[in-house]
């Protein structure tokens, strides 16, 4: 049967990992690649790096350092921050990376998802989407680094970046990014439902409770955080064991 | 021993090259022919799109070369599909012949999201290749076409029917998964590959 993945990700900053409360106020959490190793061994299914300051000088910084996580690690992952273009992610395919992901450029210009996916196949090519909630409107995509409201619809803009060829979507829930209060259900599970393509839920997670939550609840295919594992405060097997206790498939 | 690693652009041939290097084998990258043949042991990865795969494969030569190999092969994920007849990929594709299956699309439904992405278990294990083993033990697979079982069948998962995790045909072996981003599970499989 296939399982719930538990994805650790890790923010790099300058080539360190950081974690951000709410995309503010910067900590450094370690070296990737030793977390990276510590992560596999533990039993992450999955990771992610997102190079939270991808600029075009700090683009080799990153593929040297996706070479070095590459070759020591057994298990995929997925690298985001600042992908613009095809050669962008030729090259970091090239160095190892098995998945990127991309945002703004996505919303910038659409049709990239479709360029990407028809050149490298879908199933290497994640649009990540920072979704805030704001009453009445409901939930709307921000871009640039959470900086600013494309007023777009979460649930639309998922469904259409599956449409033009994403292989996954990783839904980040700003709202609830770094409280610890759990993940946004109502979100995940409309966009669950409303695209094909698997879901990884982002933003909240603070307890064993709130994995079994959007897994049950949400129906989202992996779980990902950050600050809980980089602080040790919830390990990944026993978050696993909780999960499997909780009648939820997990590679244990 | 000579390990041959076929270019073909077809996608994530580093993790391959990695996951060699970790077991202490050097691997040539390569789409020479004549490399290809003296070679000891031989794998085909791949990733993408069938279609542009075997535009590819036809353009260096290799769609004659592949199938008179006579060494241990192994297809690794769209490499596997390759092997087969035709997909149904990109409008239909005829792929490399080398076995008899046919490559279909996974059926959408609200549960079974596609691509199939993530570790699931091997049931019905058969051949060296898994040897060391367990039923139910987990690998990484990405993809959104699949071949269904049949006589060449030597590992199955489910998604939720029944399908081929893994086919053979004298010494053409061959798995859906990524047993290169497979953690030890994976390891275990390269190393027995390395062996037969």
């Amino acid at each position: 049967m296939l399982t719930k993945r538990i994805i650790p990700c890790l923010d790099i900053k300058d080539g360190r990992t950081v974690k951000g409360v709410q995309f503010e106020g910067l900590r450094d959490a370690g070296d990737p690649v030793a977390l990276a190793a510590r992560y596999a061994r533990e039993g992450a299914d999955e990771l992610v790096f997102l190079d939270i300051t991808a600029t075009n000088q700090k683009r080799a910084t990153l593929v040297a350092l996706v070479r070095d996580v590459a070759r020591e690690l057994d298990i995929p992952f997925t690298v985001g921050g600042g992908i613009g273009t095809v050669a962008d992610v030729e090259v970091l395919l090239l160095n190892g990376a098995d998945k990127v992901s991309i945002n703004s450029a996505a919303l910038a210009r659409p049709a990239l998802i479709d360029e990407l996916a028809a050149r490298f196949g879908s199933q290497c090519i994640v649009v990540a989407a920072d979704a805030r909630y704001h009453a009445p409107d409901g939930w709307q995509i921000y871009t640039r680094a959470g900086t600013h409201n494309t007023g777009l619809d979460a649930v639309q803009w998922c469904r259409e970046a599956a449409e033009r060829g994403a292989g996954e979507i990783l839904l980040t829930s700003m709202s609830n990014d770094g409280t610890k209060d759990g993940f946004a259900l109502d979100i995940t599970g409309a966009v669950s439902r409303a695209v094909s393509v698997p879901v990884v839920a982002s933003g909240g997670a603070g307890s064993l409770q709130d994995f079994t939550n959007v897994f049950q609840q949400a129906h989202a295919d992996a779980g990902l955080a950050a600050s809980i594992f980089h602080f040790g405060e919830i390990g990944i097997r026993e978050l696993k064991e909780h999960l499997r206790q909780d009648g939820i498939p997990v590679r244990l | 021993m000579e390990i041959a690693v076929i270019d073909y652009k077809g996608g994530n041939v580093q993790s391959v090259l990695f996951a060699l290097e970790r077991l202490g084998v050097q691997a040539t990258l390569t789409s020479d022919p004549e490399v290809i043949q003296r070679a000891d042991k031989v794998l085909f990865p791949g990733e993408g799109e069938a279609a542009s795969a075997m535009r590819e494969l036809r353009v260096q030569g290799l769609d004659q070369v592949l199938p008179t190999l006579t060494q241990p092969f192994l297809g690794i994920c769209l490499g596997m599909q390759l092997l087969g007849q035709h997909s149904e990929e990109g409008g239909g594709t005829d792929l490399l012949g080398i076995l008899p299956f046919n490559v279909i699309r996974f059926p959408a439904a609200p549960e079974y999201k596609v691509p199939h992405m993530g570790w699931n278990n091997l049931q019905a294990l058969r051949t060296p290749l898994f040897a060391g083993l367990r039923e139910e033990d987990y690998v990484y697979f990405v993809h959104s076409y699949f071949a269904p079982v049949g006589d060449y069948t030597i590992a199955q998962a489910e998604y939720p029917a029944p399908f081929s995790a893994a086919v053979q045909y004298q010494n053409f072996y061959a798995v859906q998964f990524h047993t290169e981003k497979s953690g030890p599970v994976g390891t275990r499989i390269l190393e027995n590959f390395l062996q037969l």
